[in-house]
């Protein structure tokens, strides 16, 4: 979607502000916002994508100046409402009911293991890759309403193809309740003068990854 | 962006996710336990210093280098470093004329294994905005000059791959082992916005 989160190329932000020795956490609750966020997520009742779609549906005056966590924290909550583990009445102090999957709850003594090990997107089985290594390709020019992983700076431009990868997790689809549906996942790389018109730096390449149906031959 | 622990907005975020974190609790769904050992894992256990053995074992074992290039998921699980955000990992290497820059212009996609979690500004509009488009104006604001025509490859992290950046190894640094090399491994170096130290 074109939404607050698509921020590639954007102007106006003014400069990079990098923090002399900075800490992991800026307060405590940041901290917790990312333990109470991994273990909600092995709850298994949303996918990393729908995750990610969720943060960038908040409106852009909250997205742009809600500090990080606070916008993780904003989609969580959403994302335990929608799917039914919490209600705005209950965090606001009504008697809560039980949860609906406390089986599924990360005890403290799986986390290592869990972080340890993470969640590979590749998958086997996909048709053979349409595209070759060196082929040039456009950006298509898509402008979905839903989650998609294709920044807008790089639509409708060529680009050539540097590397397969192989079949990975479609996020479109498995952000939407709609299944893995891996398709075939590739480095795109775009010439600056090909993203940023005549002005742009002529010693700049930029490169994204980008699945199959996002590109089309140019 | 607030840095104040006593700022208004922090202290409503306190509260805010103490109420959610309590609800769970009572609904059986999270241990707090389980928080409290994810945030001393990244805390105390990941960060820079693993992406730094990387680097510097790429330097000194140029077979590992080789590995890395070739499979840097694989190779970076040599030095036991996997995980989360780190299942599929591509090492990039820094040469004369070349310099590699990493960011996630559509969210905050970082290597968790061998970096940690990502500082604010990797995270923040200005740096995900700009980096793409003028990365030298960005470095500039690190303090690093390249020449114009060292050619700056970006790489914009949009699905599951993460990057590493491995810097070029600083001139005089022959005679140190591992160990002294990784100490001049930056976590900047790592994401490009940096250099490796020059000792």
């Amino acid at each position: 979607m074109n939404g607050p989160q698509d921020l590639g190329g954007r102007m106006g932000f003014g400069p990079v502000a990098p923090e002399a020795d900075e800490p992991l956490f800026h307060a405590e609750w940041e901290a917790r916002v990312l333990g109470i966020t991994l273990c909600c997520g092995a709850l298994g009742h949303w996918t990393l994508d729908e995750s990610r779609h969720a943060r960038e549906s908040l409106p852009w005056t909250d997205y742009l100046s809600f500090s990080y966590y606070r916008i993780w924290l904003t989609a969580l909550i959403a994302l335990l409402e929608r799917h039914g583990e919490i209600t705005a009445e209950e965090l606001a102090g009504a008697a809560p009911r039980p949860g609906l999957r406390p089986e599924r709850r990360l005890p403290a003594e799986r986390v290592p293991q869990v972080l340890a090990s993470g969640g590979p997107t590749d998958r086997e089985g996909a048709a053979e890759p349409r595209f070759d290594i060196g082929a040039q390709v456009r950006a298509r020019n898509l402008q979905p309403p839903g989650h998609i992983r294709m920044p807008g700076y790089v639509r409708g431009c060529v680009g050539r193809v540097e590397a397969r990868h192989g079949a990975h997790v479609f996020p479109d689809t498995n952000a939407h309740g709609g299944g893995e549906q891996p398709q075939h996942l590739y480095t795109v790389v775009f010439e600056g003068r090909a993203l940023w018109g005549p002005d742009g730096d002529p010693a700049l390449t930029v490169s994204a990854d980008l699945w199959e149906s996002y590109l089309e031959p140019a | 962006m607030p840095h104040d622990h006593h700022d208004p907005d922090y202290d409503e975020m306190t509260a805010r996710t103490r109420a959610l974190e309590t609800l769970l609790v009572e609904k059986g769904l999270i241990d707090p336990a389980a928080v409290d050992a994810i945030i001393e894992t990244y805390s105390e256990k990941v960060g820079p210093k693993n992406g730094a053995a990387v680097v510097a074992r790429a330097w000194t074992d140029p077979a590992f280098a080789g590995r890395l290039r070739e499979n840097a998921t694989a190779a970076i699980a040599e030095l036991g470093f996997t995980g989360r955000q780190g299942e599929h990992m591509q090492a990039v290497f820094n040469e004369p004329g070349l310099h590699n820059m990493v960011v996630c212009t559509l969210c905050s996609c970082y290597p968790w294994p061998v970096l940690g979690l990502p500082p604010t500004w990797y995270k923040s509009p200005p740096y995900r905005a700009r980096v793409v488009r003028e990365p030298r104006a960005v470095l500039a604001e690190f303090g690093v000059a390249l020449p114009a025509e060292t050619e700056v490859r970006v790489w914009d992290s949009t699905a599951e791959l993460r990057y590493l950046v491995i810097p070029e190894r600083p001139a005089g640094t022959e005679g140190l082992d591992a160990e002294a090399l990784a100490a001049l491994v930056t976590r900047d170096a790592m994401i490009g916005t940096g250099l490796a130290v020059t000792p």
